[in-house]
């Protein structure tokens, strides 16, 4: 390993705990420690913080605090939408739901949707993408049915970063609702887009969203799911009457104070959105100068400002993450070689990308501790890294390999 | 996530390049998994005329389990003669290796079949 500083570049996986959150949240461990539903004192200590916390997000919202139910993150607020929504057969008289999913959603999302489609729960349409990663309202609209229930587009999605467009969406379900007997709810997950982007709940037109805390430098496990007042919506947990009776289990009391707290210090971020656009450019533009056969993946104008995912013809991504993380560097790769499946990224196909593209594909994701010092460290390591391993695989020159040309397919 | 042994070979891969004029050459690949190896063979006799490898190099595509598979499968294979290289299994690779993911023994399985399919393409 090298005895250089580690450089963190996978802020889309998760972020640290900013010092100002870890401050909120300490007093809830050991000192307000009591159960936010007990009537004592201590429990009103607690009480009074979620209070403030659910405040402190629904301000960020632009929603009534009644409308938000804290989650322990984000896979729970989609799985309980898609799996609510998608399967309630009293919005439809009966018949079978049909929803509507981006087919560059979350594998919660998406997992969420196959497991209605397996158990015969609901009608699926996996919403396709254009080669940018942007779902077309066109398509969106040829797709609706008499019985849609639901139509979840995520916000930005978490490995191209691309901006999806979540208030022409909504505006046109909107429209198709003035006409419709049968309404159309519309959920966002917008776990990656709250730190960067617009989450007012009325501007985007949403009936639903989910958010998360890890991913804008709050605890893991909490997250919050906004569920606009008069939808339709039925208790996943039974027990206490903890969320409006919505979801029941004892307040994680910390965790929700630090999603408050992390909620508004976005609020307060003022000019770092724009330092880490620029030292994303940077890092785009340094790649695109050293290295030839590099691509980036995904849109370039509609796109998170820390978000850079490229491919390098000749190279696989497992083999670049490693590569990296040697150096002390950390990224993501859209290769399955890396995760437990061996299929690649269900995004980078989606866009269009075929399979040796998508597994040659690594994601940067910046933020906030990011040093422009950084973004020099890989612009300058990253040459020597992709020369390496292109003279392993006998691609020096980055050229494509055509499908046409592979050698036989064994199998996995 | 990989052992040592797996690491070492991932830096430091043996007879990993191009072969000038080679005796035989076995390709195999997958571009589902994304690994695509390339095995080189130089073939010789020995004393009892019987075929066996004098040099054997490789280019592999594909993750590190990919690269060090095969980097270990040219080390197990160099100097032996074919019946002997033909008797060599993915366990053997893997063992050679210490140890390998679960998810990553078809890196294997798929090192030892690009050197039979080298083996194959000398004979025919």
């Amino acid at each position: 390993m090298s005895q250089n500083k580690r450089i963190y570049l996978d802020y889309a996986a998760t972020t640290p705990v900013d010092p100002e959150v870890f401050e909120a949240m300490r007093p809830y461990f050991a000192e307000k420690f009591g159960n936010a539903s007990s009537i004592h004192q201590f429990g009103v200590e607690a009480q009074e913080g979620i209070v403030l916390a659910r405040r402190q997000v629904a301000d960020f919202l632009g929603c009534d605090s009644k409308e938000i139910i804290f989650t322990s993150g984000a896979t729970e607020g989609n799985n309980t939408i898609i799996k609510g929504i998608g399967s309630n057969k009293n919005l439809t008289g009966g018949k079978k739901p049909h929803i509507i999913v981006s087919s560059i959603e979350h594998d919660c999302v998406l997992g969420s949707a196959e497991y209605l489609k397996e158990n015969d729960l609901a009608e699926i349409t996996f919403l396709p993408v254009n080669k940018e990663g942007l779902a077309e309202i066109g398509e969106l609209e040829k797709s609706i049915k008499d019985n849609t229930v639901l139509v979840s587009v995520m916000y930005a999605n978490n490995e191209i970063g691309a901006i999806q467009p979540a208030r022409e969406i909504g505006a046109l379900i909107k429209k198709l609702n003035e006409n419709r007997s049968q309404k159309i709810y519309f959920h966002t997950d917008a776990a990656q887009a709250v730190n960067y982007l617009d989450c007012d709940v009325k501007r985007i037109g949403a009936d639903f969203m989910t958010i998360s805390a890890h991913k804008i430098y709050g605890p893991k496990g909490v997250g919050a799911l906004f569920v606009r007042q008069g939808s339709p919506f039925s208790r996943l947990m039974n027990g206490g009457e903890q969320e409006f009776k919505m979801r029941a289990g004892t307040h994680n009391t910390p965790g929700i104070v630090g999603l408050g707290a992390a909620i508004e210090k976005v609020k307060k971020q003022g000019s770092q959105i724009e330092k880490t656009k620029n030292q994303r450019d940077r890092l785009i533009s340094g790649i695109f100068d050293k290295i030839s056969g590099s691509a980036l993946n995904g849109s370039r104008d509609n796109r998170l400002p820390n978000n850079a995912n490229f491919r390098f013809e000749g190279v696989e991504g497992e083999s670049l993450l490693v590569s990296l993380d040697m150096e002390g560097i950390a990224v993501s790769t859209g290769s399955a070689c890396a995760a437990k499946s061996l299929s690649p990224s269900h995004v980078l196909l989606a866009i269009g990308l075929n399979h040796l593209q998508s597994h040659s594909s690594i994601r940067f994701s910046l933020g906030r501790l990011t040093e422009d010092s950084d973004i020099d460290r890989v612009v300058s390591l990253m040459p020597k890294i992709i020369e390496r391993l292109r003279s392993i695989s006998g691609n020096l020159e980055g050229g494509t390999v055509e499908r046409g040309k592979l050698p036989d397919d064994f199998g996995c | 996530m990989y052992s040592d042994e797996v690491m070492k070979h991932f830096k430091s891969p043996r007879n990993m390049g191009k072969m000038e004029n080679p005796d035989a050459v076995g390709e195999v690949g997958n571009p589902v998994c994304g690994d695509l190896m390339r095995l080189y063979l130089r073939v010789g006799k020995n004393e009892k005329g019987e075929n066996f490898i004098e040099d054997i190099k490789f280019e592999t595509l594909g993750c590190v389990a990919a690269i060090a598979t095969t980097s270990m499968i040219t080390e197990l294979a160099k100097g032996k003669t074919f019946k002997e290289v033909l008797k060599i299994k993915f366990g053997d690779v893997e063992k050679s290796l210490g140890s390998l993911p679960p998810v990553k023994l078809h890196c294997a399985d798929l090192s030892v079949k690009a050197l039979h399919k080298a083996i194959q393409n000398f004979k025919e």
